[in-house]
């Protein structure tokens, strides 16, 4: 396992510089993971060998209904725990040391292995929580109490695929070209202390969310506290971690959409809502009133990955470099328009994302869907939860009749 | 019987400077000057100066200085001067020792442990002069989740109603009687320039003041004096007194000899009877019991003003804050015990409660352990000297501050602690016609805006440094500061790590 003299990600708050980059179909198509394998490769200088990393979507289609867990194991005993505990609180369908490949540069690689699950009905039942809520808390329990064992990632039909070294030795690490995804992302990072480990490698994510980053967030102290209100434990210390929380506690849980979510982090200053016709302006004076805690300070430039697409984010002063670009169905984000021009050198529409203002890249489905959609924000504890009203959706193969 | 009493200070006059023109003995509202007049010398009586430094300050040339009675003491740290007079006192009255404004007993000033952050390489400050600077601050509750239509961009419910403040600082309670009119007028004057609040204390809503009641918090305290429904009609919010830092537990008493007609009036109570304000409200014996008179305000108030519930910092504060919130306070504001008062009983004021920063972090911490603190607004206050204190207080968790001494400071006070007698040659706190005329409420506000326009460009420079151009990202942003000179649990209370962690 790595092995660091200093306090490990978590002990310590770890400042980093970065560099993010995406590349989605809009169509739904899925593509191999060379294209952003190049695109964070050009931007090597950005890191420094210390954490790197890919999220991508799409990647699981037999298994989509599944929550696939990716976990990283430092010893056997987390492993024989952590399953022990998987096998308490889920079924799982199956599991599998993911396949990597020797890397020179990649020393002491944990033990790493996903498993493809779904809640103990049971279990889940009698929680009192939904599907999702039930999940996030036993990936909290795992990371937060089983030493030696970390979850990279925790949503459906996707994966993260992160750790310490150079993000092309990282990807090149987990074979990333094996895999097709309409959506990846990508993190390059350059952390001022060793991390120690590679939980601490981005992307950060939980249930669908990924998010990649390239900052250094201010309000970090405010924004954790706030989250950790409402059952977010900031184990990590990172920006990420808690951006990530305050997306899920915005989106998620409150139900709003991810633009929305991202326009309450960057809300509009004073000055600009004074300048609004009234109505516009009490709107928007109620998001920062109740949200007041959520905005967030200092450069930051993230994407987020979800089910839905992907939503980049800069903060409002536009401190952080982040490009975006276009090609027919495919969209192109990175921190440095040289590594969009890279893999698609004909791009349109090249441009740098605006401070403060989301940058929404919506699965054509889902963009439809939600044209369709109310666009009254519904939180998740007065919707009822799936498992009671619908019938559990059961896998053809699974069936034994 | 011979009086023991020493007199506190000496006040000395250069021969070679003095014209004997007579401004010191005309301002000395003390008759610590005397002018004999046959021989036209001036004379000095030590034992009434207060060292309120009036003299000193309108003498033309300069000529007054006044020093500590030069008296040694036994020599004993134990039974010190001070000590001893005290004792002397009450011996010779048998009477409660009466003070003023705050303790100025040594008592650790938290404040000076907590050092604040600035950004270096790894994110950029910001520069105030180049980018906005927000220092806006809405208080009242909230709720947890907003529902909204975003398409058409509207929200479901209105919002409980919030006061805007355009400075994370407002003007603490001082009411008609314990501070002039002139004082609370110009108080009033600064609030509105300012886009901040007053607050009209427990002694009315002079008529003078109402055309301010929109930037004016009135108060219901134990006395219940001068409430009636304009007066809650007409303000901005509503504050429930229970408590004040400088004198938890107790009541007040303003003698009849003060209540004139116009305090009179505005108290409404008999002219010449004492106001009494009983140590608790006699309709709260319990936290169920302010639930209700919250909700009494409310629906006297329509629904319409936000609701305060100040309380002294005591030990229990944390749960006492979290108790107040479920009651349906939609501010809680904590008063820590070094905070100033009109009058208090010495001992009182010197040794009870606890410091404000203290109790401020275990509020704020208790708040989020409940999961309500972003439904609820905070304010803190007892001591805010300066705008370093401000920053550091809404770091630990306060939405904003309220200050009355620095205000009072920037009038002309110069905290000679003797409020009580109502003799301040300031103007401030008396009300004596010939002494409030000294203090023009215009020019003393244009003081009191000037000191708050200083401290919000020094708040907008230390956020600045920190990388945080809104105070929204501060506060509770404990990673701002660090402790020097604090031990572990003090660290552990105040949620901060140790400069160099």
């Amino acid at each position: 396992m790595f092995d660091s003299k200093g306090p490990r990600e978590g002990e310590v708050r770890i400042p980093s510089g970065c560099a993010i980059a995406a590349i989605m179909d809009r169509s739904g198509n899925r593509h191999d993971g060379s294209d952003i394998l190049k695109s964070i490769a050009l931007m090597h200088d950005r890191s420094n060998g210390l954490g790197g990393g890919f999220a991508a979507y799409g990647i699981y289609p037999e298994y989509k209904e599944l929550y696939a867990f990716h976990i990283m194991y430092e010893s056997r005993e987390a492993r024989a725990e952590t399953e022990a505990y998987l096998d308490r609180f889920f079924m799982s369908e199956k599991q599998e040391r993911i396949p990597t490949e020797s890397v020179a540069a990649i020393k002491n690689p944990p033990d790493i292995w996903r498993y493809f699950v779904a809640p103990h009905p049971m279990r889940l039942a009698n929680s009192g929580l939904d599907e999702a809520e039930y999940t996030m808390q036993h990936v909290f329990h795992i990371n937060g109490k089983i030493d030696g064992a970390f979850v990279a990632s925790s949503g459906k039909n996707m994966g993260a695929f992160k750790g310490v070294g150079y993000p092309e030795d990282i990807g090149e690490f987990y074979r990333i070209q094996d895999y097709d995804a309409w959506a990846w992302t990508a993190h390059g990072r350059f952390p001022t202390n060793t991390p120690g480990w590679w939980g601490g490698a981005h992307p950060f994510t939980l249930l669908n969310w990924s998010v990649v980053h390239n900052g250094e967030i201010s309000s970090y102290d405010a924004n954790r506290r706030y989250v950790e209100q409402f059952g977010y434990d900031c184990e990590l210390q990172t920006d990420t971690e808690v951006i990530t929380y305050l997306i899920d506690l915005l989106a998620r849980r409150h139900g709003f959409s991810q633009e929305m979510a991202a326009h309450i982090m960057a809300a509009p200053s004073w000055e600009e809502i004074d300048r609004m016709a009234p109505e516009r302006a009490a709107f928007e004076t109620a998001l920062r009133t109740v949200y007041s805690s959520a905005l967030v300070n200092g450069p930051f430039s993230i994407i987020v990955g979800s089910d839905e697409g992907l939503l980049a984010l800069n903060d409002r002063l536009k401190l952080r470099a982040l490009m975006a670009a276009e090609k027919g169905s495919m969209v192109y984000m990175a921190s440095e328009q040289a590594a969009i021009e890279l893999v698609c050198p004909d791009a349109e529409n090249v441009r740098s994302i605006e401070g403060g203002v989301p940058f929404v890249v919506q699965l054509d489905s889902v963009a439809a869907r939600r044209a369709r959609e109310s666009a009254e924000n519904c939180p998740a504890r007065e919707k009822p939860f799936r498992h009671e009203v619908e019938v559990h959706p059961r896998r053809k193969e699974r069936s034994h009749a | 019987m011979l009086d023991y009493v020493l007199p506190r200070y000496r006040v000395m006059r250069d021969a070679d400077l003095c014209t004997s023109c007579g401004v010191c003995v005309r301002t000395c509202a003390n008759e610590v000057h005397q002018l004999d007049e046959e021989t036209g010398r001036l004379s000095v009586r030590n034992g009434a100066c207060v060292n309120c430094q009036r003299c000193v300050l309108t003498c033309p040339e300069q000529a007054i200085v006044i020093t500590r009675w030069p008296q040694v003491d036994s020599g004993s740290a134990n039974w010190t001067q001070e000590t001893m007079q005290d004792i002397s006192k009450q011996a010779q009255t048998g009477a409660v020792l009466l003070s003023s404004m705050g303790t100025p007993k040594p008592y650790p000033i938290y404040w000076d442990h907590l050092l604040l952050n600035a950004s270096q390489v790894t994110n950029p400050s910001i520069d105030p002069l180049r980018e906005p600077m927000e220092t806006r601050v809405f208080l009242g509750s909230r709720p947890e989740i907003l529902k909204v239509n975003e398409r058409d961009e509207k929200v479901f419910a209105p919002l409980p109603p919030q006061l805007r403040l355009d400075v994370p600082l407002m003007f603490s309670a001082m009411s008609f009687g314990s501070i002039s009119l002139n004082a609370q007028k110009a108080l009033a004057l600064a609030a509105r320039e300012l886009g901040t609040f007053f607050n009209c204390g427990e002694g009315g809503l002079h008529q003078d003041l109402e055309e301010f009641a929109d930037c004016c918090i009135v108060q219901v305290a134990s006395g219940r004096f001068g409430v009636n429904p304009h007066y809650l009609g007409v303000a901005g919010a509503i504050e429930i007194k229970i408590g004040q830092g400088a004198k938890p537990g107790i009541g007040g008493h303003l003698p009849g000899e003060k209540i004139t007609a116009e305090v009179s009036r505005t108290r409404m109570i008999p002219q010449g009877t004492d106001a009494i304000s009983p140590a608790p409200h006699h309709d709260i014996y319990s936290i169920e019991d302010l639930r209700q008179l919250v909700f009494s305000l409310k629906e006297a108030t329509g629904y319409a003003k936000p609701i305060a519930v100040k309380v002294a910092a005591v030990h229990n504060v944390a749960a006492i804050a979290s108790g107040m919130a479920r009651a349906g306070a939609d501010i809680i504001v904590l008063d820590g015990f070094r905070g100033g008062t009109g009058a208090a009983p010495k001992r009182i004021r010197d040794n009870v409660g606890i410091p404000i920063e203290l109790a401020l972090a275990a509020v704020d911490q208790r708040l989020r352990e409940e999961s309500i603190r972003s439904t609820v607004s905070l304010v803190a206050g007892g001591s805010i000297r300066n705008s370093a204190d401000i920053v550091r207080a809404i770091a630990l968790g306060a939405d904003a501050v309220s200050c009355a001494s620095a205000p009072l400071i920037a009038m002309g006070c110069h905290q000679c602690k003797d409020c009580s007698s109502g003799k301040c040659n300031w103007g401030i706190a008396t009300q004596r016609p010939d002494l409030t005329r000294r203090l023009k409420p215009e020019a003393a506000a244009e003081r009191v805006v000037n000191l708050v326009r200083a401290w919000t460009r020094e708040i907008e420079e230390m956020m600045g440094g920190m990388g945080i151009n809104a105070i929204d990202s501060l506060r509770g942003n404990r990673l701002m500061l660090r402790g020097v000179g604090l031990n572990e649990k003090e660290l552990e209370i105040l949620g901060v790590k140790y400069a160099g962690e």
